[in-house]
């Protein structure tokens, strides 16, 4: 209830206003995981979801490098989002800014993602947390879905919401 | 814009792990403040000021019935929070579901390599 939903096999809690957190266990060493996650080929085949086809995924897996996935949802809708990695340590962590390209202005202060990639017995947690600039960020991802309560509000969250991780 | 003084936020007050506790406790129906301070084990000032706290987001109501004070979840201040975590989650589920089998590739690719080599 209330922080926690639970469908499946991710967590996604809010450990304070400005954060949300997921944590995945995947079937895997680390370094699998990792791989999966920095290596476009692979990116393309798991990133849409169900929702949708990745067309692109660049990534230029260093401190300042830049990455940007597009895609195309079910629906018809173009996605777009870009970042830049501020910490690369193999295997282990990743530290990178993700800007959802529907959002003008979205490069002034985007959130920022910290993955770590933690192995137990042959088997990865995977934590990601997003740190949001703020709370009106925060707020207007929600209400322009939850409020509006049309379909197309809908869709729209959904592709935010992707770009929060 | 200006930022919101913390108890104007119902993230922010469910951010908070006793806050959820109690949240969750009255989830199963209304209960005195005396039920929640022995369930959750700290004292009352510590009780009384987190349903402050979730009674200035409206994530909590009061009555009062003869010398107690009786508190309920809302559950309608609950919902958008509710619904957003569980479509945001959702989301990502689906896509982890496709990276297990990502894995199971990468998996058994690594393991024809090792007894190739072997």
């Amino acid at each position: 209830m209330t922080a926690m939903a639970h469908s499946g096999k991710a967590v996604v809690t809010l450990p304070s206003d400005t954060e949300i957190k997921i944590t995945r266990e995947f079937a895997a060493p680390k370094h699998l995981v990792y791989k999966a996650w920095t290596t476009p080929e692979l990116i393309k085949r798991w990133w849409g979801g169900r929702r949708g086809v990745v067309n692109l995924a660049e990534v230029d897996l260093r401190v300042g490098g830049k990455w940007r996935y597009l895609s195309t949802t079910d629906r018809g809708f173009e996605v777009g989002f870009h970042g830049v990695f501020r910490e690369v340590v193999a295997n282990d962590r990743l530290v990178y800014t993700e800007v959802y390209e529907g959002v003008p202005g979205g490069d002034d202060d985007p959130p920022v993602v910290t993955l770590t990639f933690t192995e137990s017995g042959g088997r990865t947690t995977l934590t990601s947390l997003t740190q949001l600039s703020s709370r009106e960020v925060r707020d207007m991802i929600i209400q322009s879905g939850m409020e509006g309560g049309m379909q197309h509000a809908m869709d729209l969250l959904e592709e935010v919401a992707i770009a929060l991780i | 814009m200006p930022r919101a003084p913390t108890t104007t936020d119902a993230f922010n007050a469910v951010a908070e792990p006793r806050r959820r506790q109690i949240l969750d406790a009255l989830a199963t129906g209304e209960r005195p403040v005396n039920d929640l301070v022995a369930l959750l084990g700290v004292a009352q000032p510590h009780v009384s000021k987190h349903l402050r706290v979730l009674r200035e987001v409206g994530l909590v109501e009061v009555r009062d019935e003869g010398r107690q004070r009786i508190y309920r979840l809302n559950g309608r201040s609950l919902k958008p929070i509710h619904d957003w975590l569980k479509h945001y989650e959702q989301t990502w589920n689906e896509a982890f579901d496709q990276l297990d089998s990502v894995l199971e590739d990468l998996k058994g690719k690594e393991q024809r390599n090792d007894s190739d080599g072997a």
